[in-house]
């Protein structure tokens, strides 16, 4: 695997930091949310947004020839709208009206309420299956766009998502990548309590999807997997991205799963600032 | 003994009376779809662990397979949230539950606006329409804690498929505990008045007793009426409070399209054409926010209710 430029990676490395503070903040003002996929997907996110793996451009949210990145795991959208706000799609205040009245940033993306948003989403399962109708359109219409969904794996359990696998894996979409968050880790508990998905890579090979295995934390596994997604060609490639829970915070790291749906207390969110500061 | 001061959810008497039936019953199982705690079907896994049954995030899965257990003698209980219970899940229920009237409880929590932050996608406003409009079903939409506990116990004794409708936030009391009056299909008569009557289903029950207390300010009197089953309508109960009132106004936690509001204007339109106002969105989607945020923002409020009363009664 080629290793990332030094530079690069530290560049990376602090604003990943720098958005973990954002969607810390976030989630204690809003005091509810989804802090433990926000944060251990920082870092497969700031590869897409930051990294230059994403082809977008902030002034132009609505330009034909942008690759698509569709949250189907919608409850994350913490991450997503600290990206969006930090590469300039909209002012970093709107961060503070996070799931209030009247905001521009809901609970879920709303993709008419926020620009940058591509798909309404917070369903789990309609995200993948919107990116598959995108992935085709683009196709039929000769565009060079590639379309990114980002998927949780409790999410994986929706039988949605594997007839939205089917459908792009028949149409050989390889103009699309999946990424799951792969923290096995869902509301009820381990993923592989509530409803195992093993043997995943196994499924998703079975669905005709080349499937690539990283650690979602490391840089030089994110570029490289989605690089060699991009350039497999004939079928859609699906990224199994393991990643932590919680990823920065040290308590939420410990708890895992407890950590999907709830937002620290204002000592916690301190915390947890403190810790993502002092962190290099 | 008065009525509790403290506001409790629907969901946690739903919870509390499928932890009563796990012991009374053994045909009652319960199942969830990664949503047992938050819905309370959790009460009944602490008690009776090995009639709980985990689907993971499956919901047409988990009402197809409620219906496989009912047709082998079970009672089961299925449980998520009312998007993805009566959205994702909806066919399931009509061909697999309903078309041969199968003993499965749909009973689905986070109803309405009040789901509060999450926003419009979890925000179920339609599902009663889309329920009642199936065949063969029971729809109920308890007040409060106590109606919420003696509805669960009452559709379990019933056979046949119901949707039973929670909601998230804690609201205030109606009835006293154990003393919730819940005959399926017969509406409670809270307060009398001949002024105008208020059909209130769910949270919207206790602020449509406060929307009286205000109309009783301007000196008129209201009927107050616990419409808590949607399906079968009560509708000896309507029409007679119709006849006497002149005048009614309906109040939902749900679209003014197709609830409480939809099934009391087929129900005068054809017996007893009568002016009537409905309280509930107003065709739109929901928002994120705190539901007490929501409910005034969307006009579900007592104030709300008596102004839709005054309305009414203008039209006599
Ligand atoms: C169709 C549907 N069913 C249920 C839910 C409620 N829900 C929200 S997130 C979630 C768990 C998702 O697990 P996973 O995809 O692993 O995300 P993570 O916990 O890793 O953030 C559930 C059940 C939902 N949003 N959509």
């Amino acid at each position: 695997m080629t290793k990332l430029d030094t530079q690069l990676k530290e560049t990376l490395q602090s604003k990943a930091r720098e958005i973990r503070v954002d969607i810390v903040k976030m989630l204690t003002k809003a005091q509810s949310g989804h802090p433990g996929g926000s944060l251990g997907m920082t870092d497969v996110f700031v590869s897409l947004y930051f990294g230059g793996l994403v082809k977008h451009d902030a002034k132009r949210p609505d330009w034909a020839e942008r690759d698509r990145v569709v949250l189907s795991n919608g409850h994350i959208c913490p991450v997503l709208y600290a990206c969006l706000g930090h590469a300039g799609y909209f002012p970093k205040e709107w961060f503070d009206g996070l799931r209030m009245v009247n905001s521009h940033l809901q609970g879920h993306p709303a993709m008419h309420k926020t620009p940058g948003v591509e798909a309404c989403t917070g369903s789990l399962g309609h995200g993948f299956a919107m990116a598959v109708g995108m992935a085709l359109a683009m196709r039929a219409d000769k565009r060079d766009s590639h379309v990114f969904a980002l998927l949780g794996d409790g999410e994986c359990q929706e039988g949605l998502i594997w007839e939205a696998a089917m459908s792009a894996a028949h149409y050989k979409l390889d103009n699309l990548t999946a990424i799951v968050d792969r923290n096995d880790a869902q509301i009820d508990g381990r993923t592989s309590d509530v409803m195992s998905l093993e043997p995943f890579a196994d499924k998703w090979k079975g669905f005709g999807w080349h499937v690539i295995e990283i650690d979602g934390h490391d840089y030089d596994a994110i570029f490289a997997a989605v690089n060699e997604a991009k350039v497999t060609r004939g079928k859609p490639g699906v990224i199994i991205a393991r990643t932590v829970m919680g990823k920065g915070v040290s308590y939420m790291e410990a708890e895992g799963y407890k950590w999907h749906g709830k937002a620290p207390s204002a000592e916690q969110g301190e915390k947890a600032l403190k810790e993502l500061l002092a962190s290099t | 003994m008065a009525v509790s001061a403290e506001k409790r959810a629907t969901r946690e008497g739903y919870g509390a009376a499928l932890k009563e039936l796990a012991t009374k019953n053994p045909n009652v199982v319960a199942l969830s779809a990664d949503l047992a705690e938050s819905t309370g079907v959790l009460k009944l896994a602490a008690v009776a662990p090995e009639r709980f049954f985990q689907m993971g995030i499956a919901e047409a899965n988990m009402v197809d397979v409620a219906a496989g257990m009912a047709t082998c003698g079970k009672i089961p209980f299925a449980s998520t949230f009312a998007i993805f219970g009566t959205g994702r899940a909806w066919e399931s229920f009509r061909n697999s539950v309903c078309y041969p009237a199968l003993n499965v409880k749909l009973a689905c929590t986070h109803s309405g606006l009040s789901v509060g932050e999450d926003g419009a996608s979890h925000q179920a406003l339609e599902d009663i329409a889309v329920m009642r409009a199936i065949p063969n079903v029971t729809v109920v939409v308890p007040a409060d804690y106590a109606a919420a506990h003696a509805a669960t116990i009452a559709v379990a004794e019933q056979r046949g498929p119901v949707y039973l409708r929670l909601g998230r936030p804690k609201i205030p009391a109606v009835y006293e505990d154990g003393k919730a009056p819940m005959t399926l299909g017969k509406g409670n008569v809270l307060r009398e008045g001949n002024d105008v009557a208020i059909l209130a289903c769910g949270p919207l029950v206790s602020m449509a007793v406060d929307a009286a207390k205000l109309l009783e300010k301007d000196g008129r009197q209201a009927t107050v009426i616990d419409m808590h089953t949607i399906k079968p309508l009560d509708e000896k109960l309507l029409l007679d409070v119709a006849r006497r009132c002149r005048c009614v106004v309906t109040a939902e936690e749900h679209n003014i399209v197709g609830g409480l509001g939809g099934a009391v204007s087929e129900a005068l339109s054809q017996h007893l054409p009568t002016p009537l106002e409905r309280v509930g969105t107003r065709d739109t989607f929901g928002e994120s926010g705190t539901h007490a945020d929501l409910w005034k923002k969307y006009g579900l409020t007592p104030d709300a209710i008596a102004a839709a009363a005054r309305k009414a009664m203008e039209r006599k």
